[in-house]
């Protein structure tokens, strides 16, 4: 038995003092935590909640989405049938691409690797960027055919359904590019904040502030690049996939 | 570092694997759009995301295997909130018809 500093002076186990003695040599854990494992998993699940927040944040989009659409369906493939599939396609593609550097980079911070950890990081943030410009010309072809919401807005394009032209209400094609914009736009906006929190994180890494013994913020910072790829994920099919089998 | 430590992370190939089988997924997605399944459509999208999504959940984000096992118990708690925030609203606006 003996007492260990920053433990509250409560005894503890020999076997656990030595675990306890030789992780605190370790500057990045904090007293209040047993163990750099404990200190760990507590990071992660506050990240998680956080992600969960995300969640109900994107599910509330998704929920006027889906109920506009299914009260003004014919309108809402029209306007999907705007949008470039091959873009969207390459986009989702960037992305993926993306959330395996960011999973490598996490290996590599795990193995201590700080060049490759370094290489992976920049990486992640060049394919965020790529993500984002390609949605800028999207961005920049809607403006061209006049179909951002305002007053500028025009749509006089009818739902091809399978070779049959079914008009429909412009004010509800109005409708799906406002969600398109907003739903859109605040990832693109989850992106930018990724890529500034990679290029932090590749700076950082640079100077060698992560170990294998502490690297929780590339490893957090992962989960919420994570997350907005999920995000994309449904945004993809949901946006640009509506009825196109005509 | 201690021999307690847990590795999470898989091996260089398994990612690599797995991100092959994302981008095979998403050329999926765009294949089946071109289909004409009637109401399918939107199913097989969506059913494919999700597959998508799950994946990327369960080994990039490591839940799966996790040490903190109140992890997964937080996400399925996240999906679960937003079923009820859909499932509800759907339930008000798809029967309003119902006159």
């Amino acid at each position: 038995m003996r007492f260990q500093p920053g433990n509250g002076g409560i005894p503890v186990q020999n076997s656990e003092a030595v675990t306890v003695e030789h992780e605190a040599h370790n500057p990045a854990l904090l007293h209040h935590f047993a163990d750099a494992q404990q200190q760990k998993n507590a990071a992660s699940l506050g990240m998680w909640l956080f992600l969960v927040t995300e969640i109900m944040f994107f599910g509330g989009m998704f929920c006027a989405y889906l109920v506009y659409r299914l009260n003004h369906f014919n309108a809402f493939a029209a306007g999907s049938q705007q949008l470039s599939i091959l873009l969207g396609a390459t986009n989702t593609a960037v992305l993926i691409i993306s959330s395996v550097t960011v999973v490598l980079a996490v290996k590599a911070a795990e193995a201590g690797k700080r060049k490759v950890l370094v290489g992976y990081l920049v990486v992640t943030v060049l394919l965020g960027m790529t993500f984002l410009v390609i949605k800028g010309f999207e961005y920049r072809e809607k403006f061209e055919k006049h179909l951002v919401p305002g007053p500028t807005f025009q749509f006089t394009d009818t739902f091809d359904d399978n070779g049959k032209q079914i008009p429909v209400n412009p004010k509800e094609t109005e409708l799906f590019f406002s969600l398109y914009f907003a739903m859109t736009g605040m990832h693109a906006l989850h992106m930018i904040i990724g890529c500034g929190l990679f290029s932090v994180l590749a700076i950082l890494a640079w100077k060698g502030h992560y170990t294998p013994g502490y690297y929780t913020p590339v490893e957090n910072a992962g989960l919420y690049w994570h997350l907005v790829d999920i995000i994309w994920i449904y945004l993809f099919p949901l946006l640009y996939l509506i009825s196109r089998h005509s | 570092m201690s021999e307690h430590e847990e590795h999470t992370t898989h091996s260089q190939g398994f990612y690599l694997a797995i991100g092959a089988s994302l981008l095979i997924l998403t050329a999926t997605t765009v294949g089946a759009a071109f289909v004409n399944l009637g109401p399918f459509n939107p199913i097989i999208a969506l059913l494919i995301a999700t597959i998508k999504a799950t994946v990327v959940v369960l080994f990039f984000m490591h839940v799966k295997g996790a040490s903190e096992k109140l992890t997964g118990a937080i996400v399925v708690s996240g999906f679960f909130f937003l079923a009820i925030l859909l499932s509800l609203s759907l339930a008000d606006y798809l029967t309003r018809s119902w006159r």
